[in-house]
């Protein structure tokens, strides 16, 4: 499998990443994501079709806690940190015409 | 010696002696910081109003000999991408330069508790995001040993600050060697436990499935203390192992005799400079005088660690980088037109460059067309290379193996090829891939440069590791070197 990839593409993933790219980091990317498209292919030298994949190490299963009411942080505290607030809501440029 | 040059067991001894004050302590420290750095640059900030609170707070515990533990009244330096409630978690971003947290770390929430002292946040990678702490958006932290090198990241401001006398004890956090090999670069001790063992709540994801928070000290003895104090589970971290926490300090003297230690081949090879093979070939000739059985292995897979990690972790780190979009904290771009605009103007204006490559390679390991090709096949052949880890430890207790292969760099010297950092990774990533215990230790200089060397354990087992690393220290004297600092 060699996959070229251009430099049309990254900027489509860019966007999908939300992220726009000026001259230099497009060029660059493009470039360099190829090269290491190339380091990732090496992983086809192997078989892999008799083995399960490992998202986690650790045996995971659901934690379940009572739905009880605990303390959590005080509306102001929590919107310190918020760009922009109004109302005790975070605030946005407009989402619908 | 100086205050500022001892180890924690070191100044707890002195402290219950009655010859040290915990102000003593403090100044020493701050007077330290006041000195070097300008020249070091480890800390992004300082919590000097804080640390002063804590400091009285602990004097008090030891004058009335209440509730005194082995790190009361001892100062921790803590990397800027774990929560210390109000001071800035700035994971040394523009994106997050200005975001105060409203809450604690659980690991901030025990040291507290111990009576630490947290003298201020140490720079690293932006997001933790590289290996030389070059990436980080707000400063430049240089490697006391030589200020012309890298101190190695992500976690290198808080191994240079250990390093250079500024605090005898720092968080790190470490995905892919983020602890270990800035430790190997600075000449200090670094650990990062099994996956679970440490609660990561509060520290600011990068991959989630790969993270683990650790400390970084002078020597082994104060690494089992920091181990002591950072343990546990926690209900807040649903991935941090309910499992028995053992006293990490007992059993470190014991000796070595029958311990069975292997040697992988594939960690060994020819792009490790000879130097540091060698270096690391002294050590295994030592352990084996203290009677551990050395014996080389083969473990095939670890020579796909690095493609299997750059996909997986990059692939974690684009979802979890999401978050960062200017509406709830951190940096917001302003003239946006309308929201999707403001999106990309803040994530753009907010994010540096290193920052993008792994959001954008993240982005297309998950994207159709890709993810079976490039995700799905990297969680495979993660199977592949735990398998190899479980064999190997069928017939070792431990795993010994380089930590970098080269020293520390010159700075400047990679910052424009990616692909060559990633690269260098490759000793560190497979005991992130496979979840287990490892640490770097002090064995050797080269043109006086610090050289690590590696210890992987088996999952929950750092005591043996460091049992293996107390002995080796003990008939070494790499850990009591310290750097003079010049320029």
């Amino acid at each position: 499998m060699t996959m070229k990839l251009s430099r049309k593409e990254v900027e489509h993933v860019a966007f999908l990443s939300r992220l726009a790219l000026n001259e230099r980091e497009a060029e660059e990317f493009t470039r360099q994501f190829n090269q290491m498209f190339e380091q990732f292919e090496k992983l086809n030298e192997l078989d892999t079709s008799q083995v399960e994949p490992t998202a986690h190490v650790l045996q995971m299963q659901n934690i379940l806690r009572q739905d009880s009411v605990r303390a959590s942080l005080p509306v102001d505290e929590v919107l310190a940190n918020a760009p922009d607030r109004e109302d005790g809501y975070f605030s946005v440029p407009r989402i619908m015409e | 010696m100086n205050i500022y040059d001892m180890t924690l067991h070191q100044l707890r001894k002195m402290l219950s002696e009655g010859d040290i004050t915990v102000q003593e302590i403090y100044s020493s420290f701050a007077g330290r910081i006041e000195e070097v750095e300008s020249k070091v640059g480890a800390f992004v900030n300082l919590a000097s109003d804080i640390a002063e609170l804590q400091a009285h707070k602990a004097a008090d515990r030891w004058s009335e000999g209440r509730n005194v533990t082995p790190i009361t009244g001892l100062p921790v330096a803590i990397k800027d991408n774990i929560s210390l409630a109000g001071v800035p978690n700035t994971c040394s971003s523009k994106m997050l330069k200005n975001y105060i947290p409203p809450y604690n770390a659980t690991v901030v929430e025990k040291l507290a508790e111990d009576g630490a002292l947290f003298i201020g946040k140490t720079n690293l990678d932006e997001f933790a995001m590289g290996s030389s702490t070059e990436t980080s958006a707000l400063k430049i932290t240089r490697n006391p040993w030589n200020l012309d090198y890298v101190p190695g990241g992500s976690s290198g401001g808080s191994a240079a600050a250990v390093a250079a006398g500024e605090s005898p004890a720092a968080l790190g956090s470490d995905t892919g060697g983020s602890i270990r090999q800035p430790a190997s670069f600075c000449g200090v001790v670094g650990m990062k436990p099994t996956y679970g063992r440490v609660s990561r709540y509060g520290l600011v994801a990068f991959a989630g499935s790969l993270d683990q928070i650790g400390p970084i000290t002078r020597d082994v003895h104060d690494c089992a203390i920091m181990m002591n104090a950072l343990s546990g589970h926690d209900i807040c971290d649903s991935t941090s192992a309910d499992v028995p926490i053992p006293d990490h300090t007992t059993g470190l003297k014991q000796d070595i005799r029958g311990l069975r230690i292997g040697l992988p081949g594939e960690l060994f090879h020819e792009g490790i400079d000879a130097s540091i093979r060698e270096a690391v070939y002294a050590a295994v000739d030592l352990l084996t005088g203290m009677g551990a059985e050395c014996v080389e292995l083969s473990m095939p897979h670890l020579e796909y660690s690095v493609p299997v990690y750059y996909i997986l972790a990059t692939a974690e780190a684009g979802s979890n980088m999401a978050r960062y979009d200017g509406v709830q904290y951190g940096y917001r771009a302003s003239g946006a037109e309308d929201i999707l605009d403001m999106y990309i103007r803040t994530r753009s204006e907010g994010l540096g460059t290193e920052v993008k490559r792994r959001i954008m390679l993240g982005t297309y390991m998950l994207s159709s067309g890709y993810y079976d090709a490039f995700y799905l096949k990297a969680q495979k052949v993660r199977t592949l290379i735990k398998n190899d880890f479980d064999r190997a430890f069928t017939r070792v207790d431990l795993l010994l193996s380089p930590v970098t292969p080269t020293t520390a760099f010159k700075a400047g010297k990679r910052a424009d090829d990616p692909l060559q950092m990633y690269l260098s990774d490759i000793c560190t990533i497979p005991a992130n891939l496979a979840g287990l215990p490892a640490m770097s230790i002090p064995c050797g200089f080269d043109n006086g440069l610090p050289v690590g060397m590696q210890i992987i354990g088996k999952p929950f087992d750092e005591i043996t590791m460091l049992r293996a690393a107390y002995a080796y220290e003990q008939s070494t004297d790499w850990h009591k070197r310290r750097a003079v600092i010049t320029g």
